[in-house]
């Protein structure tokens, strides 16, 4: 990075300013809001709060709802990221074998990303609706009965594949761009060298995608944690009984519409926690092996 | 160890372009064969159908006595240099070298013995630990020549290996490369733009140009006597001086309107008339004398080149050691008869041989005025 060197001692703070303050205004404070909250309780009419420690955080964790969530979310959020990676390898890896349909191919493929998470939640909320949708009725002749609103593991199904088609679009353009930074030479070499088609996907391509797809893996673990809120909310609102309730979606839930801002505001604190050690470790001990 | 044997090979791509057209050849056992050419002119096309990583459009090539025109290119047992070295970058020395052996289903102990030893003939064993990006151009290009030595190939294939080296390293790799094959005796096929290269390495120098061979023969024999204009212009450095001759009456005019008599020429035609830089003599000679205007004088070192004009055209000037010549100098300059060569409009070589007859029979004659 190049080091400017400025005589002004103000004028590198008044450059960074804006940026400060926009960190300032839309994160560290809200951030700090939070974590003063999730150590008040506040009656329901909101005219007095109390000061009760962390009991706010022990409730949370002796709370079986709770508890579920944090399974709920980390089943979602793992299968969301592999999901999305491994369809999006899939189409990139087949996208990557043409030369001359490449083009369209990718720009077909991109539009999900257009498309509003809410949309698209709702989209799959019309194709596996039990009564109108299509997949319901195909399902049916196979002889399963589809019913997301009352089976918890359908409904889940439905979520991840909402939440994991958006993300398709995003994963496959950097793996198209990894795949296209890899010279053709290195897979030349391999063939020459007596590697299979199959074999020189997992011993050349692949490793070589390394450094791609952990920047994915943050991204999309991130995605699926933070960002899937408007797919829970437009397809199954986090039920049946609890099925799909992740934890950003829970946030919502106590805080806005069971209005208990303490609680609420501990599982914020709680969240933004779970996501910065799980950045620190990705980055720390992954991004080492994934270098070459 | 096997010879190479291509017939009638073409290569058309999509859209009709044909890189390649139709190119035999016949390459012994054992033999450096250097494919030279401009860029575009299917010297990498035609390696890359010997290796299979291009399909052949139609034609035959033949590893050994086997035609490998449907075989996968591990199958066709050759070892191939990349320009970009291609090493996997993932991966440690040792581990690049011994890639190709694991993946053939080599025992242990044998991998080892085989790496160990391609590292000591390359001088690479103090590295094998390392990966890729921890060595420099020329210990990249090492562990490429010993990732195709390990596999003891019948073939080695180099695609403009050095190009990517810095000029004293390339020199120095040359002769390595050249000493390598030599004691392996692995029949070798090498494409290279740059002539330098292609004379010092050749066993047999195939000059290509615009999908065809120009020219295939001993690297001094295609210096001595090229087959076309192509091939004169673009081997050896300067490249050769090409005049054109007009035909005036009994003679020749050059393009500022200088008049040559048509003794020993072919007659009645329009020519080409070329000399090397090198074979001219200050002072003119006998066969043929021109006035030479200096435009430039380069000093080298143990040469000097002046650029300049002679008879309408651009010439270079090969003198050895230093010049006086100073740019604006008028120089008398001549070729002895014997160094000139003749080509037709078409570019064709066109034999001259009673040109250095009447050399040797009318030597104090002046030929021009």
């Amino acid at each position: 990075m190049k080091r400017a060197i400025f005589r002004n001692q103000l004028l590198p703070w008044l450059l960074l300013a804006p940026q400060l303050a926009v960190t300032f205004v839309f994160f560290l404070w809200p951030a700090a809001q939070a974590g003063w909250q999730s150590f008040l309780r506040e009656d329901a009419f909101g005219l007095k709060s109390t000061f009760i420690g962390f009991e706010n955080y022990s409730r949370l964790f002796g709370d079986p709802h709770y508890l579920n969530s944090v399974m709920v979310t980390v089943v979602f959020s793992v299968s969301v990221a592999v999901l999305a990676m491994a369809v999006a390898l899939t189409l990139a890896l087949a996208a990557d074998r043409m030369i001359k349909s490449a083009q369209t191919y990718t720009t077909l493929l991109v539009w999900p990303y257009a498309v509003a998470p809410a949309i698209a939640g709702l989209l799959w909320w019309f194709i596996f609706n039990p009564t109108i949708g299509l997949v319901p009725y195909a399902l049916d002749m196979v002889g399963i009965d589809w019913n997301h609103s009352l089976n918890g593991t359908q409904s889940m199904i439905l979520v991840i594949i909402a939440a994991a088609w958006k993300q398709i679009s995003y994963n496959f353009l950097f793996f198209v761009a990894g795949l296209q930074a890899i010279p053709a030479s290195m897979r030349e070499a391999a063939a020459i060298d007596g590697a299979g088609p199959g074999r020189r996907l997992f011993s050349i391509t692949l490793p070589l995608l390394a450094p791609t797809s952990f920047f994915l893996l943050v991204v999309n673990t991130v995605y699926a944690l933070f960002d899937t809120f408007p797919v829970i909310d437009a397809t199954t609102e986090g039920g049946p009984a609890q099925a799909t309730n992740i934890l950003v979606y829970k946030v919502y839930v106590d805080g806005f519409l069971g209005l208990n801002l303490g609680s609420s505001a501990a599982q914020s604190v709680v969240l933004m926690a779970v996501v910065i050690v799980l950045t620190v470790v990705q980055f720390r001990f992954i991004e080492r092996r994934v270098e070459y | 160890m096997a010879t190479i044997t291509l017939d009638q090979v073409r290569k058309v791509y999509p859209g009709k372009v044909e890189a390649v057209k139709g190119i035999s050849l016949d390459i012994a056992d054992g033999d450096f064969i250097v494919l030279v050419g401009p860029s575009g002119c299917g010297k990498s096309t035609l390696l890359r159908m010997i290796a299979g990583l291009e399909t052949i459009s139609a034609g035959t090539v033949k590893i050994g006595d086997r035609v490998v025109n449907e075989i996968d290119p591990a199958e066709r047992d050759i070892a191939m240099v990349f320009q970009n070295y291609a090493l996997y970058p993932h991966m440690t020395v040792y581990e690049n070298l011994s890639y190709g052996l694991r993946n053939r289903g080599m025992k242990r102990d044998e991998i080892d013995q085989r790496v160990k030893k391609a590292a000591a003939i390359l001088e690479i064993g103090s590295f094998l630990d390392r990966k890729p990006r921890a060595l420099s151009g020329g210990q990249r290009q090492r562990v490429a020549m010993g990732r195709a030595i390990v596999r003891s190939p019948k073939v080695f294939l180099f695609d403009e290996p050095l190009s990517n080296l810095d000029a004293k390293l390339r020199g120095q790799m040359r002769v390595e490369i050249k000493a390598l094959q030599r004691s392996l005796g692995t029949t070798s096929v090498y494409v290279t733009h740059d002539q330098l290269e292609a004379m010092t390495l050749a066993d047999t120098l195939v000059v290509m140009n615009g999908g065809v061979v120009e020219q295939i023969g001993s690297p001094l024999d295609v210096y001595e006597r090229p087959a076309s204009t192509f091939v004169a212009s673009f081997i050896g450095a300067p490249p050769m001086n090409l005049l054109p001759l007009a035909a005036a009456g009994d003679g020749y005019r050059l393009p500022d309107g200088t008049l040559l008599p048509a003794d020993g020429y072919p007659q009645g035609k329009a020519a080409i008339l070329g000399f090397r830089p090198e074979d001219v003599v200050i002072g003119g000679t006998d066969a043929f004398s021109l006035d030479f205007h200096v435009v430039v004088a380069e000093p080298v070192g143990a040469e000097s080149f002046l650029h300049g004009k002679a008879g309408g055209a651009g010439i270079i000037v090969r003198v050895h050691g230093r010049t006086e010549a100073r740019p604006g100098d008028r120089i008398r300059i001549g070729v002895p008869a014997a160094r000139l060569h003749i080509f037709g409009t078409d570019g064709k070589r066109i034999a001259h041989g009673h040109i250095s007859a009447r050399d040797r029979a009318t030597e104090t004659q002046a030929a021009l005025t």
